[in-house]
């Protein structure tokens, strides 16, 4: 426990415990990625000839397009909704303020399903409006734009959340002080509060863009061609794993420009509250309050009421047949794994963000980056370069001790690949909350006698809980929606809801993919709620 | 931490701990298997309940079985691959994941063009892919081949689903083992001019988009259809038999099938399950319950089926659908078909 006495950063000489822990984490998350680098070793010219030959620009284009656009609407969306909740007064704001956080609970592929169902030539807006209007002819959905704004509506939920908690954090005194030098309450805003929460602003847009360019489900939905439909593709049609792969490490590229981008977001910024107390919040005059009330209500409407309105449609029509006894252990099971894997990974990521926090070396700090940048990598991609690797271990042991399967066909190879792809998540809060950890602060608290477990308990603990909720919240609900990695890495006997969903829509059967769906989205309220209500800043 | 999460952990634990437990001696197979759940466990229970053998299965995505198969190896607990598409258990057997079962009884069941000219893997139940159209605005006259609707008369009339699919990439292989490359491609480039509005991601997309007046014709597995029939008795839409004039290929189909995988730790078990699949009970079961056609001739469709009427099937072995599928996936993307 002398470690915690320390307060300052120090430059590392000897590697201690903590240190060799982070760097055998970041070996451990780099090694399927690293087993995928690998597939350089093979000359796939001929794949890439006809891939660029072909589609390659369209699927670059189309993929930094996806990028510009949904940063854009999870930016637009997260942060002036966030704004709206903490510091403005207009009806409905108290439920507006939890219900916000719902479309967690959506996966994107439900989303883009739905949306498609509801808005394509077949469905029923362009029906109504064909019958209402005569002269109105109609069109395909399947736009770009559409595909951008379902991916805004599913994702702005990490900006929203993490810039809430900011804007919530920073308290009266800070925001009293911007108004006592003369500022009104929207350049307070923009002055003060924006570039106070930038840290946080940036940790959800890195998040919300790497689950982009992971994406898979949603954009197939859409036919909508991006860098991840290359590498499905190269795999599933012209079978070449190697390809894959390779494409696949190219992603990364991708990546690291995101946490780049993330790092110059960031700026010098500190994020170091000022008052536990709310600010008051400003109502705004005239008809501005029941605008934001519009505004705030058309999201939830578009990302959650509708979404799930249309899967009760769907179940009342069709799908009870499904509702038997070995449905509950579908969502036992989905609980289960996902509440395992977000108390493993948020543990990893405070030691991650401790380790970041108290040591300075070059090394550490690539091994810390590294290990998040799991996220963007498309689950099934992930997954192949955990059975790869698991694989050849296995194999290995075999061959040297006679023992069988040791590492595939348990639960370790499952948690592990939720470990590598959610670790960023947990890791953006825990981050910022380390933050918050003010080096003052526990000085003060050694100066005045208190013992290096006191200063846990009542420095660390209590400055952290809030990112640590959030950051359980976040890889818990992610883990339940996860699909492919928890298709191929599953033992025997462990389905879960999203695996149900892929059953019924690999066949076509949307109609009783309903029923799942509805029954994820719902078995995500109530942790989304019950850690709403512990992350909100009295 | 609250409680849940606490009773999750142990839950957890408890099950890790039995997860790593020594198997018992029942006899069982194990089953890698791209079909829903909803489809095998019938036939699975059925099995079980017949021979006391116990099936245990995980269900994924071909590729991503495939290449679990392949790295774990001689590790493997799998014993049994079902998967759909012809070109996936080819792939599956030139990979050498799978070992040629020789039965008499299999071989008798299931005709010689829907199996592996090895024995390597075999089919279950026979999947027609062929032309809808809608009884509203198309003549059945006016329809005849896949091929045929790249004539300029369907321009802006078709509806097509995206060549990511299997489905299309088998029947477009086929296409270039009857025509050739070049043929084919002019034919694939008519068919992307023809498009009323960009491809769909599925079946049921394409035949919602001709019964709202988006398209006329388009390409689709039968059983969609049926399904879709099912619910809508009434919708304005009907299959044609593609491909059935004097000297045309018949109608192409496709299989899902099953093959016993190479280190299977149960082989003899598996075998058993393999030739019970390919018998009556089963086949209705495996059909049936997904409006297939059975693989066995001697096992009649689903009345709802057989409705349809009867049509010649291509006689082309299924396996060209794996061999030519990267040919055909390379074209398809030449062709500007998404």
């Amino acid at each position: 426990m002398g470690l915690l006495a320390q307060t300052r950063p120090r430059r590392l000489r000897r590697p201690d415990l903590p240190v060799l822990a982070v760097l055998a984490v970041a070996a451990a998350v780099l090694m399927p990625i690293l087993v995928l680098a690998l597939s350089w070793l093979g000359d796939e010219s001929e794949v890439w000839q006809h891939l660029a030959q072909t589609v390659l620009t369209d699927l670059v284009l189309n993929t930094l397009l996806l990028v510009v656009g949904v940063s854009a609407g999870v930016l637009l969306l997260g942060i002036s909704l966030a704004w709206m909740v903490s510091a403005l007064e207009f009806p409905g704001r108290r439920f507006f303020d939890w219900a916000l956080f719902l479309p967690l609970a959506v996966p994107a592929y439900v989303l883009a399903f739905v949306a498609l169902d509801t808005f394509d030539y077949a469905g029923p807006v362009q029906r109504f409006l064909r019958e209402a209007v005569p002269a109105f002819s109609g069109g395909s959905a399947r736009r770009p734009w559409l595909v951008i704004l379902t991916l805004s509506l599913v994702f702005y939920p990490y900006v929203y959340m993490l810039a809430r908690t900011a804007f919530m954090a920073q308290g009266r005194t800070l925001m009293e002080q911007a108004r006592i030098l003369g500022l009104g309450p929207y350049a307070a805003f923009w002055r003060v509060a924006l570039p106070m929460a930038r840290p946080a602003i940036a940790a959800g847009l890195a998040l919300a863009l790497m689950e982009t360019l992971a994406d898979f489900g949603a954009v197939a939905v859409f036919n909508y061609d991006t860098f991840t439909t290359a590498i499905y593709k190269s795999w599933y049609g012209l079978f070449n794993l190697n390809a894959a792969a390779q494409l696949a490490s190219l992603l990364l590229v991708f990546v690291l420009l995101t946490l780049a981008l993330e790092r110059m977001g960031r700026g010098r910024a500190r994020f170091e509250p000022q008052g536990a107390r709310q600010a008051h919040r400003v109502r705004p005059r005239g008809f501005i309050p029941w605008l934001l009330t519009l505004f705030a209500g058309s999201v939830f409407l578009l990302a959650f009421a509708l979404p799930v309105g249309r899967l009760v449609y769907w179940v009342f029509d069709s799908a009870w047949r499904d509702l038997d006894a070995r449905y509950w252990g579908l969502i036992w099971r989905t609980l289960v794994l996902g509440s395992g894997a977000a108390l493993v990974t948020v543990t990893l990521a405070l030691l991650l963000g401790y380790v970041r926090r108290t040591r300075q070396h070059r090394l550490l700090h690539v091994a810390v980056r590294g290990a998040t940048v799991g996220y963007a990598m498309p689950g099934s991609v992930l997954a192949v370069g955990i059975v790869l690797s698991f694989a050849a271990i296995d194999r290995f042991l075999t061959q040297t001790f006679g023992v069988g399967q040791v590492l595939m066909g348990g639960l370790l190879a499952l948690q592990m690949a939720y470990v590598v792809r959610f670790l960023a998540v947990a890791f953006g809060p825990v981050e910022t909350a380390f933050e918050r950890v003010r080096p003052r602060l526990i000085d003060a608290a050694r100066t005045l006698g208190a013992s290096p477990a006191e200063t846990v308990r009542r420095i660390y603990l209590p400055l952290l809980t809030p990112g640590v909720l959030t950051a359980l919240l976040l890889v818990l609900i992610d883990v339940m929606k996860e699909m492919p990695a928890t298709l191929l890495l599953r033992p025997f006997g462990w389905d879960t809801l999203s695996v149900r969903i892929y059953e019924m829509t690999a066949e076509g059967e949307w109609a009783r993919a309903a029923l799942p769906s509805l029954s994820l989205i719902l078995a995500g309220l109530l942790p989304v709620y019950l850690l709403m209500r512990r992350t909100r800043v009295h | 931490m609250s409680p849940w999460l606490k009773g999750g952990m142990l839950a957890l634990a408890a099950l890790a701990i039995s997860a790593c437990s020594e198997p018992d001696d029942t006899r069982e197979v194990v089953v890698y298997t791209s079909r829903g759940d909803h489809l095998v466990k019938p036939v699975f229970d059925a099995f079980t309940a017949d021979t006391g053998i116990k099936v245990s299965y995980i269900t994924d995505n071909d590729a991503a079985l495939l290449t679990r198969l392949e790295a774990e190896g001689s590790n493997s607990p799998a014993d049994m691959l079902i998967t759909v598409d012809a070109g996936n258990l080819w792939q599956a057997a030139e990979r050498g994941l799978l070992q040629p079962v020789h039965d008499d009884t299999l071989k008798a069941s299931v005709p010689a063009n829907l199996r592996d000219s090895q024995d390597r893997w075999y089919g279950l139940s026979v999947r027609a892919r062929t032309i809808v159209y809608s009884t509203e605005r198309v003549n059945p006259d006016e329809l005849s081949t896949y091929e045929a609707l790249a004539d300029e008369q369907w321009r802006g009339r078709l509806c097509l689903r995206t060549s990511k699919k299997v489905y299309n990439q088998s029947l477009v292989a086929t296409m270039i083992e009857r025509l050739g490359e070049a043929r084919t491609e002019e034919i694939v480039r008519g068919w992307v001019d023809n498009l009323a509005t960009d491809v769909f991601a599925n079946d049921n997309a394409v035949m919602e988009a001709i019964v709202a007046g988006q398209c006329d014709v388009g390409i689709v597995n039968t059983y969609y259809f049926g399904r879709m029939q099912r619910d809508n008795p009434d919708m304005p839409l009907k299959l044609f038999w593609a491909n059935q004039g004097e000297g045309e290929s018949g109608m192409h189909v496709n299989i899902s099938g099953a093959g016993v995988t190479a280190h299977a730790p149960h082989p003899e078990e598996a075998k058993a399950l393999l030739v019970w699949m390919s018998q009556e009970a089963s086949q209705r079961v495996l059909a049936d319950g997904n409006m297939e056609f059975p693989v066995n001739p001697d096992v009649s469709p689903a009345p709802a089926v057989a409705a349809w009427g009867e049509f010649r099937a291509d006689d082309l072995n299924v396996e060209v659908a794996g061999r030519r599928q990267v040919e055909a996936v390379k074209l398809m993307d030449r062709a500007g078909y998404r």
